[in-house]
């Protein structure tokens, strides 16, 4: 029951604070004079013409309703029209959000195994020259910015190389043609992501591996790697599972920098070109989907250690 | 994590690392001071009819997609990257530290406003709330630097707040208030002084984290604004260059990676251990 309650606050707050971060999107992107009248119509127009759009558009209402319909919008699965192309916002982002969760999903699928492995292997041999290399690399890889792995990556394997496009296409025709599209966009969000994984994956078997029955296992002459592999990682599920969640949720930063340099047709690039072209509607739900993905795998690595938590497991 | 037992060697090794760190941290410090003065060349002039040049003893890092000498876009650059970073951090920071020491002595509903609104700004990814305020305001240096600030006012607000809470309800806090000290000393001359070793580090791996940010937008071409040119947009410029492996578009890049990967050995040098954090 304990547990239940705290996962019930744990869902209510992640709730809460997605309220106040639509209050912020829909604040900061209407704070500014200058509505989507001017937007759609331009400058000179007749103040007829302006005020009839207004109207048609729901501007004249006051700002906490607009709000409110905005947001009301937003759980319906409506939110709004886009001022650029007049296509409901819905039907734009659906297939590019599929197209992002694909590439984020086999990027999830390389870096999450790559880490527990990299991971792992560090804490057994905690100390080595492999350990202390791994440890620097991952350090500096968390502060490469993507853009110079991914020109790298282009440099070498597609322009000298010839060996992946340069271009990435949400296409998984075949084997080949996913590897074609997907290995330079998938490695170079992998980088970042992995290194920090395997080194929160180290962290975590190493507080376990400090224990008290660890000692004890290790006097009784347990050999490392059985120690960690049998012994800690058990009880170091939970810390794992939170790290590997709270990573994944750096990938929707760079996520955006990688489907533009790929020109991949995925709900960042959508978000990007809005921003280029101020069609706010569309960037509005952008980001609230993107803070909402975020939320979510918060709120997953939060759940995964309270459920993890044997003193709360109790009844 | 208490890996006491090994922190003394390892932290000798990685002394080297953090050595290596402050003189590249303050080459490029100085660089960015210096930066207009050392170019060989104004950062317009077009010097070369060949557009992405390769290295040669003329312009070390080639020409770029104009013809124009490399090294002179990028020592004129530095101010924007690393300046501009530099000012947008000690504002986040300073924001941070003050609000966090705040939250931790008045606690109360102080503390549950000012934790909340941190949850709900910490919760939009960064990148995605520079967008968000380049849509609306549009992208100048004044906007970009108080983007960056709030953006990253949250994450020194939780640090500073935990620390200060663990000072907080230290002994000797309490002989001071005992003594009768007002809270405006107390804070001043008995919390703050314990948190610069801390507090330092976190200002370093912000400032990591804030070059990243400002020059993943200025690649996207939402940051600093041509003819002016911060590093990430400097690449932008020259990406078509890519196809013919020009140095104008990988020097830029590197330029980044360098200062970022050397500021992040530094703390990882003085920390003794590294710290693991996501954002």
């Amino acid at each position: 029951m304990l547990m239940l309650g705290m996962i019930a606050r744990r869902v209510l707050g992640g709730l809460l604070t997605l309220l106040i971060v639509s209050v912020i999107v829909f604040v900061g992107t209407n704070i500014l004079p200058g509505d989507a009248t001017e937007a759609i119509l331009g400058q000179s127009v007749s103040p007829e013409a302006v005020a009839g759009l207004r109207k048609a558009l729901g501007l004249d209402l006051p700002a906490h309703e607009r709000y409110l319909r905005w947001l009301a919008g937003l759980l319906s699965g409506d939110p709004g029209v886009s001022l650029i192309n007049r296509l409901p916002v819905a039907q734009l982002i659906g297939p590019r959000l599929a197209n992002s969760l694909l590439l984020t999903a086999l990027t999830a699928a390389v870096a999450v195994p790559l880490a527990l492995l990299i991971g792992i292997t560090t804490a057994i041999w905690r100390g080595s020259l492999y350990d202390r290399v791994a440890n620097v690399t991952a350090v500096s890889l968390v502060a490469v910015p993507e853009f110079l792995l991914a020109t790298v990556g282009v440099m070498l394997f597609a322009v000298q190389l010839h060996w992946v496009s340069a271009l990435a296409k949400p296409s998984i025709g075949s084997f080949t043609e996913a590897l074609q599209n997907f290995t330079l966009p998938v490695l170079t969000l992998c980088f970042a992501v992995t290194a920090q994984m395997a080194r929160m994956t180290r962290a975590a078997l190493l507080g376990v591996l400090d224990s008290s029955y660890i000692e004890m296992a290790r006097l009784k002459g347990v050999r490392p790697a059985r120690l960690v592999l049998r012994h800690a990682l058990r009880n170091a599920a939970g810390p794992i599972v939170n790290a590997v969640a709270l990573n994944l949720s750096s990938l929707l930063g760079g996520v955006i920098i990688v489907e533009v340099i790929f020109s991949y047709p995925g709900l960042a690039k959508l978000a990007v070109d809005a921003v280029e072209t101020r069609d706010m509607p569309l960037v509005q739900a952008c980001a609230m989907i993107f803070c909402a993905t975020f939320m979510l795998l918060v709120l997953v690595a939060d759940i995964c250690s309270i459920l993890s938590n044997p003193r709360l497991r109790a009844r | 994590m208490s890996d006491s037992a090994i922190a003394a060697p390892r932290r000798r090794r990685l002394s080297v690392a953090g050595q290596a760190g402050i003189a590249l941290v303050l080459a490029w410090a100085a660089l960015a001071a210096l930066g207009p003065y050392l170019a060989p060349y104004r950062a317009g002039d077009v010097v070369n009819v060949g557009v992405f040049a390769p290295m040669s003893a003329a312009h070390p890092f080639g020409t770029d997609y104009l013809g124009r000498d490399m090294l002179s876009r990028l020592l004129y650059g530095a101010r924007y990257t690393v300046g501009v970073a530099m000012v947008a951090t000690v504002l986040a920071c300073m924001g941070g530290i003050a609000l966090g020491i705040l939250s931790a002595v008045r606690k109360g509903w102080t503390d549950s406003v000012l934790g909340r609104a941190a949850d709900a700004l910490i919760s939009i990814p960064h990148l995605m709330f520079a967008l968000v305020v380049v849509a609306a305001f549009g992208t100048s240096l004044p906007v970009l630097i108080l983007m960056a600030a709030i953006s990253y006012v949250p994450g020194s607000y939780r640090f500073s707040r935990a620390l200060a809470l663990d000072i907080n309800a230290m002994d000797f806090i309490e002989v001071a208030r005992a003594r009768g000290e007002r809270t405006a000393y107390v804070v001043w001359a008995e919390i703050l002084p314990n948190m610069i070793v801390p507090l330092l580090t976190d200002f370093g791996l912000r400032f990591v984290f804030v070059v990243l940010l400002l020059s993943g937008l200025s690649f996207l071409g939402l940051g600093i604004q041509p003819p002016n040119a911060d590093w990430g947009a400097l690449v932008r410029e020259n990406i078509t260059g890519i196809y013919e492996a020009a140095p104008a578009v990988l020097v830029p890049a590197v330029a980044i990676a360098v200062l970022t990967i050397s500021v992040t050995l530094l703390i990882d040098g003085f920390s003794g251990r590294s710290r693991t954090m996501v954002r």
